[in-house]
């Protein structure tokens, strides 16, 4: 429990140094990268292209494991629909991303550089997750 | 392209697979953090469950204010620094990310790496819609 606790610290940290070092947690390159017929700026293509292809092969060798090391089972999501759900959410989460320039891992790796923007930024996202989740449940509509 | 920067993108982008390959070697754990968000706040979460995300989360906002300590830079913030465009952009990633069950990270990294096609679906929505948005913000308006 206390070991898994330490493995989501460490996990999380390593991740956000790697926000850092890539400047993710910079809206305005994140902006630049999405300005394709702008001053478009591919930097981040790379973050997502080294993460990924690091991933892939780490997860490969992970998933060779019975169970993972601090615990009993890998939990994966299951579903497998390409629902309206998940193409309109993206479809939101990619405006809001197009105008701010923040995701929630830089929002929440930014808190300590500059701290007023990436609050606000939080904090309406919390508000938009628990506007999402009352409104799922008021309309069972998938 | 006068901005771009390969070398730091590239290795910030291995340190981002790192991490979210040693939490799913650990914990067993999709690194997607809006997911994690997302189960801190559910009610249906036990408190072991909240303790660990919320570990991830401290350890997230940890590694901003480390690293700044010892590489003091983008101080810079967004052009369109207002209050209002702030929250307007902050309720839209939350709600779209719990709507669409994902994010950057959790569709964008770890979905990919496990060539899920629902995460590639969410994957090239949200870039489109993103780089749309910009064209019209910055282009057309």
């Amino acid at each position: 429990m206390m070991k898994q606790i330490l493995a989501a610290l460490v996990s999380g940290f390593i991740l956000g140094l790697g926000l850092m070092v890539s400047q993710m947690t910079n809206p305005n390159k994140v902006l630049n990268f999405l300005d394709v017929t702008g001053q478009w700026d591919p930097s981040l293509l790379l973050v997502l292209g080294g993460a990924v292809v690091t991933t892939t092969l780490l997860y490969r060798k992970v998933f060779t494991l019975a169970t993972p090391v601090l615990g009993s089972q890998f939990y994966l999501p299951e579903t497998t629909v390409i629902d309206r759900a998940l193409i309109f959410g993206a479809l939101f989460f990619g405006v809001g991303w197009g105008i701010i320039g923040y995701c929630p891992g830089p929002a929440l790796a930014s808190l300590g550089v500059r701290f007023y923007d990436p609050l606000i930024v939080i904090v309406a996202m919390i508000f938009g997750m628990m506007g999402y989740r009352f409104l799922s449940r008021k309309t069972t509509v998938k | 392209m006068e901005n771009f920067t390969p070398y730091s993108a590239l290795f910030g982008g291995i340190l981002i697979g790192l991490g979210a390959s040693l939490f799913m070697l650990l914990n067993g754990r999709i690194a997607g953090i809006s997911g994690l968000l997302k189960g801190l706040l559910s009610y249906s979460t036990t408190a072991v469950d909240k303790s660990w995300r919320a570990a991830f989360i401290i350890g997230l906002v940890l590694s901003g204010l480390v690293y700044q300590a010892f590489v003091p830079t983008q101080g810079a913030a967004i052009e369109n620094t207002s209050p209002i465009i702030l929250i307007i952009g902050g309720l839209l990633v939350g709600f779209g990310t719990a709507m669409g069950s994902g994010c950057t990270s959790g569709h964008g990294v770890c979905g990919l790496s496990r060539f899920s096609l629902r995460s590639l679906v969410a994957t090239v929505i949200f870039l489109s819609s993103g780089i749309a948005t910009v064209y019209v913000l910055r282009h057309l308006i």
